[in-house]
């Protein structure tokens, strides 16, 4: 028996985990895979303030990347404080993302065109200028989930993060309307209160319980390069486009160049997305695209070999916010999941402020946009 | 059949697509690309190496004798006067196209390649190519071998070689699709793997019938596999000192070698023979567990083993070189990246799912040699030519109706156990189709099929397969005989004899020479487990310690496999590691290729449909 | 029949056709890059373009594999 069941082992799911834990509470983390073997493990590891609109997930972020910091000095996994550096191909949209910076509150610094290069020594030439955001991050999120979860079971005491991987979450024990746990392939969990943090399958397991949630996969490839001796690129660095992208709400292929180097001495090269469902099947036009936009910022790029690709599928929401919080329909359900392809980064805060909500604390942030009902019980994938 | 009467093609690529293409230049790829040819069809062989051969056929450019070489050569010689050959092409992705066309994608700095190949509309497939003509005098294999070398003949068609060619993109359009890749040696960690000296078995090989290098001065062999022989024979009678051929299994010597009790006792004496000549001690029930030395190797520490292969007892042999080998990992990256179904071969090796005309699961890929089982070059180059046949006979099918493609969900055929007339409708409904081969009668089909495990009702038994071939010969063993024609013949009786024999005879080698679980004590916690991302045994064993349950999550959390090659040369151990079984590689980019030579593929009106 | 090619500005003979593995290996040269981690000295293992171990930079260019890779006359390669 315990407090808390956990459904999900990603990132997410960890930091639900971990900060129950630490909030005094006997937590269950229960997967069908092993740790981090979602979306997690296909994921760039963002943590980003920069490409949010102002707005509550902006809020999310801001919290979420303060606690990162603190989470990294757990030590067992790459935090890389590295900044990221947004570039405009336009005077225009320059303009843009001044506008922007000035509005989201971040602690941010306009870089003129001619300044682009001490930032960034490999930029292609002829971009109109870009905006620095030193708050953005990467981690390592695969080791930052299993830490979260080691953390949690070493550190709170008397075993009160357990593990249960290779079960399957079949169904939900109940009691009257109440759950009081799940029903999984190696028999029942009980509980007091069951998260749903299983990412881009959350919608699958809301509807074990019988609540309508509308995660959908948002497809997205990834290019590894070979390893680099010299680091080629210092911060993480994207178009202005990628921004709106992020915000789009297109089924259809949209790409913008987001680059960056990572400790391994490999590059990443992001980032598509496209609603296929979970089609796994390589796209070459898509690792294609990603190639030449990668190339156009980095010219330097051109003679090094991408070794790998992988895709994974972001749990995306119609409005592109997270669904955090208890489900008023199914008590005893809480969610965290849907969070697209801000997981990682906005995982801290998306456990924090759960936790704080199990234990019947009031959470820092206003949960409200995030609340789980909030969508049309009859709106259906587009 | 003629080409010129195949549809115009109207896809994004535009030019006619090849009816077939080959990956994979040695015994499989080139019988089957040749077998294709001979029946008309236009064939394009790509390969990676600078010569034909693949790695049993590898040879120098001016090649000596082998056996069996010069009979390869011919075929060679044969296959570049009536398909392309495209040589130093890497291919790192095989996709499908919306309209059903294959597109194969390659990666080369060879001079003088045009960014895009088609086959020719024009009726003889053998006729110099329209897009390729440059590619063709300086890539075909004989050229070279009467000669000339690419660099010359690059100069001579205005290529640009030399030094900083860059890498380009080059893609081939393909009705259909072979992949003939063979397989590469498969290596256990131990300690001190990692210096050099330490090679493959196969790398030994290769130095030495590639480049004419002997590995070393003193050799040690070891492993397990009747691999061990040949290497060890080649380098002995090519000058080395062989110090000893350590085999972990098998406690019965050479005199007892399984090869003998599989009707190989030829092949056996003459490795025996080369190997008492040489004064090689062949040792079974030993291993080299560990290698020594600072910057190269200087000797091995090698063990007795029991029946597990845990150390009894060691002594250090004093060295140069150490070749070691494991068995063999089948390369079937392009195969599950078009989704084709895996199965696990004998020792545990994902390899290709097909039927008994070499199909595999996706229509319009075939499958031939190690990447369906290893067994050796001679089952491989059979496999070759049935698959080539079966292939031309696919085309003759399509040729009359159009399309080369009938566009079936795999496994929907198997369900009915005998009967897949549905699956087979395409080719059978054709009346069109003698003359491809021997109109061997069909119940001579139905019983060359597989014995092993046959239903007593005489269904065909190829694991499972929602087959064609087979399920053809049992259909109409079972007399529901489909239309008029003799397309069964395209597996003539006395191959699928011969074929289900040689398979058996690998499946038998690969039970007789399992890998068994006490390799994992050799190891130490500073072993290197992954020698690219040079990750120990400890950090894998961290990581399961943290949640990764299986392979692909001590992947992920400690990187082995994430390197240059790709999990290549430590996904098995890996997999071992993780208590599982090898799982079928996920490697979208099967060869790595320049980011340029990928940015070049998006052009601005290639941009994708979805 | 042979050319040469520089190893370290030191002339190594080469049959024609011979990959620059070979023929550094034919010289006595085992060990041509250093990994980026351990500093482990590398050279041929697999021999057949799989394991990437033998990585090497032939005038200038982009590494690639010594046992692919067919030497030319000229070409200069660094082992350090």
């Amino acid at each position: 028996m315990s407090d808390v069941i956990v459904v999900g082992a990603g990132v997410v799911g960890a930091a639900c985990a971990y900060y129950a834990a630490r909030a005094g509470l006997d937590v269950t983390v229960i997967d069908r895979g092993p740790v981090a073997g979602g979306t997690t493990g296909s994921g760039e590891g963002n943590v980003l303030v920069s490409d949010k609109e102002p707005g509550p997930e902006l809020e999310l972020a801001v919290l979420s990347n303060r606690l990162w910091r603190s989470l990294a000095e757990l030590g067992g996994f790459e935090f890389e404080p590295k900044g990221g550096l947004v570039v405009a191909e336009t005077e225009e949209v320059q303009r843009q993302l001044t506008e922007l910076a000035g509005k989201q509150g971040v602690e941010h610094t306009l870089v003129p065109a001619q300044e682009l290069r001490s930032f960034e020594p490999h930029l292609a030439e002829g971009l109109a200028g870009g905006v620095y955001y030193p708050q953005d991050a990467q981690v390592q999120p695969m080791l930052a989930a299993a830490t979260l979860l080691r953390h949690g079971a070493d550190s709170f005491g008397h075993g009160t993060l357990r593990l249960r991987l290779g079960a399957t979450v079949t169904g939900f024990l109940r009691s009257g309307d109440r759950v009081t746990g799940v029903r999984t392939t190696q028999g029942d969990v009980l509980g007091d209160a069951v998260v749903n943090a299983a990412g881009t399958w959350g919608g699958e397991v809301a509807a074990l319980a019988g609540a309508h949630l509308p995660v959908l996969p948002r497809r997205g490839f990834i290019l590894v390069t070979e390893p680099l001796r010299e680091p080629l690129i210092r911060h993480k660095v994207y178009t202005a486009a990628y921004v709106t992208n992020v915000a789009s709400d297109s089924a259809g292929l949209e790409t913008s160049a987001v680059v960056e180097g990572t400790p391994a001495g490999t590059v990443l090269i992001g980032a598509s997305r496209e609603r296929v469902g979970f089609d796994r099947t390589t796209s070459v036009p898509v690792l294609a695209r990603l190639a030449e936009q990668a190339v156009a910022l980095f010219p330097a790029l051109r003679d090094v070999r991408a070794i790998r690709s992988y895709c994974g599928f972001r749990p995306y929401c119609p409005d592109h916010l997270p669904v955090i919080g208890a489900d008023p329909r199914v008590p005893g359900l809480y969610h965290a999941c849907g969070h697209e392809g801000a997981g990682i980064g906005l995982a801290p805060a998306t456990g924090h402020l759960l936790a704080q909500l199990l234990a019947g604390e009031r959470p820092d942030l206003d949960l409200h946009p995030f609340r789980p009902d909030r969508f049309p019980a009859a709106e259906e994938a587009a | 059949m003629t080409s010129g009467a195949m549809p115009h093609d109207s896809g994004p690529h535009g030019p006619e697509p090849y009816d077939l293409v080959v990956v994979g230049g040695g015994p499989a790829g080139v019988a089957g690309a040749l077998t294709a040819a001979l029946a008309g069809l236009r064939v394009a062989l790509v390969d990676s190496g600078p010569r034909l051969g693949g790695q049993y056929f590898r040879h120098p450019a001016v090649p000596g004798r082998a056996a069996g070489l010069d009979r390869f050569l011919r075929q060679a010689r044969a296959l570049d006067a009536r398909a392309d050959v495209l040589l130093r092409h890497q291919v790192w992705a095989a996709s499908r196209e919306p309209d059903g066309d294959l597109l194969i994608h390659c990666a080369t700095r060879h001079a003088a390649a045009p960014t895009r190949y088609a086959a020719t509309p024009t009726p003889n497939p053998s006729a110099t190519l329209r897009d390729a003509g440059a590619m063709r005098r300086d890539g075909g294999a004989m050229r070279e071998q009467a000669g000339a070398t690419h660099r010359d003949a690059a100069a001579a068609a205005g290529g640009a070689a030399g030094a900083g060619r860059e890498e380009r993109a080059v893609v081939l359009r393909a009705r259909r699709l072979l992949i003939a890749t063979g397989a590469h040696d498969r290596p256990l960690p131990f300690p001190g793997w990692d210096l050099p000296g330490v090679l493959t078995a196969g790398g030994a090989q290769a130095l030495l019938k590639g480049g004419g290098v002997v590995a070393g001065r003193r050799i040690v062999v070891s492993g397990t596999g009747p691999f061990l022989l040949p290497v060890a024979s080649g380098l002995a009678g090519a000058g080395a000192r062989v110090l000893g051929v350590y085999e972990a299994n098998g406690g019965l010597g050479l005199a007892r070698h399984p090869l003998l009790a599989l009707g190989k006792a030829g092949e056996v004496a003459g490795y025996a023979a080369a190997l008492a000549r040489h004064r090689v001690p062949y040792r079974t029930r030993q291993a080299v567990v560990a290698a020594h030395g600072e910057r190269e190797v200087e000797a091995v520490t090698v063990a007795r083993l029991d029946r597990d292969w845990n150390v009894t007892a060691t002594h250090v042999v004093e060295c140069d070189t150490l070749a070691v080998g494991y068995g063999f990992v089948p390369q079937i990256e392009l195969g599950t990246q078009l989704g084709c179904q895996t199965r696990h071969d004998v020792d545990g090796s994902p390899v290709l799912t097909v039927d008994a005309t070499l199909r595999t699961t996706v229509p319009g890929v075939w499958a031939a040699g190690e990447p369906v089982g290893v067994g050796g070059w001679r089952l491989a180059e059979l496999e070759g030519r049935l698959a080539g046949r079966a292939i031309a006979a696919d085309a003759r099918t399509a040729g009359i109706h159009g399309t080369a493609r009938t566009f079936r969900t795999a496994g929907t055929a198997a369900t009915s156990g005998i009967a897949s007339t549905a699956d087979t409708s395409g080719i059978a409904s054709t009346a069109d189709t003698s003359g491809i081969a021997s109109t061997a009668d069909t119940s001579g089909i139905a019983g060359a099929l597989p014995t092993v495990d046959a239903e007593p009702s005489g269904a065909p038994a190829t694991s499972g397969v929602p087959a064609t071939g087979a399920d053809v010969g049992g259909a109409r063993a079972a007399g529901a005989g489909v239309g008029g024609g003799g397309v069964v013949a395209v597996v003539p009786p006395v191959f699928a004899r011969r074929r289900e024999r040689w398979r058996a005879f690998g499946e038998a080698l690969q039970r007789a020479y399992p890998v068994k679980p006490g390799w994992q004590g050799w190891l130490r916690d500073d072993t290197l487990v992954c020698r690219c991302e040079e990750v120990p045994l400890a950090r894998v064993r961290e990581a399961q310690a943290l949640g990764a349950t299986d392979a692909r999550s001590v992947k992920l959390l400690a990187r082995p496999g994430m390197g240059w090659c790709q999990g290549r040369i430590c996904g098995y151990a890996v997999s071992c590691l993780a208590g599982e079984q090898p799982q079928p590689p996920r490697r979208p980019i099967a060869q790595p290729v320049t980011l340029g030579a990928l940015a070049s593929l998006a052009a601005p009106d290639d941009h994708p449909a979805h | 029949m042979t050319f040469h090619i520089t190893v370290d500005g030191r002339p190594v003979p080469v049959v024609p056709g011979q990959t620059i593995g070979a023929a550094l290996h034919a010289a006595g040269v085992r060990s041509w890059r250093t990994t980026r981690f351990g500093g482990r000295p590398r050279g041929l293992f697999c021999g057949i373009g799989v394991c990437f171990d033998c990585l090497i930079s032939v005038n200038g260019r982009p590494p690639e594999r010594a046992c692919l890779l067919e030497a030319e006359p000229g070409d200069e390669v660094s082992t350090a």
